[in-house]
C-alpha cells in the first residue's frame, strides 16, 4: 500500500470521503482509540487530575473523545477542514482550530499540561509545496510546542516513520527545540501490529520506566 | 471557539509578529452550551488564565454577566465563583466571526465554531 503522505497534502487527502471513514469504519476507529489510549498512558499524567491537553492532528476527534472519557479537557489542531467538520458533527467537547502544525503552535507559553498526536507527525516530513522545507517546519513545530507546554509536561506522538532516516530527522529537530525523550516501540516483532511512539519531555526528572 | 481557547491563542506564528496577544474578537454568532462543571479543573486552570483578557473577551461578546473583574482570593474554595468562571471559559462559544491580530490587523475567520489560523506562504 502506498503511503498516504505520498499521494496528496493532508488537507487534500483527508477530504469528506476519507473523513467519513473515521466515523463509519469500526476497524479504523478501534485502532485510533487503542493508539490514543496508549499515548495517554505514556503521558504519565497525575492520577485523577483533570488536565488541559493539546491534540495535534486531532482529525475527527476520536482521540479527543478518549481524552474526554478520561476526564480531561482538550484543544485540537488539524489542517483538514473536512475532518474538523466531522469532529464538530460528533459534538466533541474539545475546541477545534484549523491550523498547519508546520507553521507552529499558536499558543501562549505554558498553556498545556501535555500533548498527544495520533498518526500525524509523518506528514511533516513531506514537502507538499516548493516553499516547504521539512527541517524548518519540524523545528518551528517542536520549538513552538515546547514553548506552549508547562514544565515537566510530555508530548506523545504515535506516528509512522517511513524509515530510520525519518526517525532521526524528527528526533533531531525535537532535541534541537529543547525536548528530551525517546522512542517507545510496541509489538516490535510484528510489522503489522508494530506501533511507534515518540515520547518527548520538557523538563523534570528522567523516567526510564515507561508503563 | 470557547473563551478558554481565546485566552491561550496568539498570532505569534506570523512573520513579524512578536506577541500577537490578545486577539480581538469580532463575533457575529455566539451561543452557549452546557458543559459539565468540574471545580477542580477550573481551579487548576485559573492560574494560567489572563484574567483581564478573559473579562474583556467576555464583555466584548456580551457574556460578562456578574463575573468579577478582579480575581478573588481563595477562589478554589468558592464554588459560586468557579461556576461563573466555568460558564465564561467553557460554555460561551463563538460560532461565526473573526479574530484580529493586535499587531498587524490580519483577520482570522471563525466559521462553524472553528477559527482558521492557516497562514499564507508569505506570512510564515
Amino acid at each position: 500500500m502506498s503511503r498516504p503522505e505520498h499521494l496528496a497534502p493532508p488537507e487534500i487527502f483527508y477530504n469528506e470521503d476519507e473523513a467519513k471513514k473515521y466515523t463509519q469504519n469500526s476497524r479504523i476507529i478501534d485502532i485510533q482509540v487503542q493508539m490514543s489510549e496508549r499515548a495517554i498512558e505514556l503521558l504519565l499524567l497525575p492520577e485523577d487530575t483533570p488536565c488541559f491537553l493539546l491534540d495535534i492532528g486531532c482529525g475527527s476527534g476520536l482521540s479527543g473523545s478518549v481524552l474526554e472519557d478520561q476526564g480531561h479537557y482538550w484543544t485540537g489542531l488539524d489542517i483538514s477542514k473536512a475532518m474538523l467538520d466531522v469532529a464538530q458533527e460528533r459534538e466533541v467537547e474539545g475546541d477545534l482550530l484549523l491550523s498547519d502544525m508546520g507553521q507552529g503552535c499558536p499558543f501562549r507559553a505554558g498553556t498545556f499540561d501535555g500533548a498527544i498526536s495520533i498518526s500525524a507527525l509523518q506528514w511533516l516530513c513531506n514537502a507538499d509545496k516548493t516553499s516547504h522545507k521539512p527541517v524548518q517546519r519540524l523545528y518551528k513545530f517542536f520549538s513552538s510546542l515546547y514553548a506552549c507546554m508547562s514544565r515537566s509536561a510530555r508530548a506523545v506522538f504515535q506516528f509512522y516513520p517511513e524509515n530510520g532516516d525519518q526517525m532521526e530527522l524528527v528526533t533531531t529537530q525535537a532535541m534541537k527545540a529543547g525536548f528530551y525523550g525517546g522512542m517507545v516501540i510496541d509489538y516490535p516483532h510484528s510489522t503489522k501490529a508494530k506501533k511507534i511512539f515518540l515520547v518527548l519531555m520538557t523538563g523534570g526528572c528522567v523516567v526510564h520506566n515507561y508503563p | 471557539m470557547k473563551l478558554i481557547t481565546h485566552n491561550m491563542l496568539t498570532s505569534k506564528c506570523m512573520k513579524g509578529v512578536t506577541v500577537g496577544y490578545p486577539l480581538k474578537i469580532q463575533a457575529v454568532d455566539v451561543k452557549t452550551s452546557e458543559v459539565d462543571f468540574n471545580p477542580e479543573f477550573i481551579s487548576r486552570l485559573i492560574p494560567k488564565v489572563d484574567w483581564n483578557v478573559l473579562c474583556e473577551a467576555a464583555e466584548s461578546v456580551g457574556f460578562l454577566d456578574d463575573l468579577p473583574r478582579e480575581l478573588i482570593e481563595n477562589y478554589e474554595n468558592d464554588v459560586d465563583f468557579l461556576k461563573k468562571a466555568h460558564r465564561v471559559l467553557l460554555e460561551v462559544d463563538i460560532i461565526n466571526g473573526e479574530l484580529v491580530c493586535p499587531e498587524t490587523g490580519r483577520k482570522f475567520p471563525i466559521n462553524n465554531g472553528i477559527p482558521n489560523m492557516l497562514l499564507n506562504e508569505d506570512e510564515v
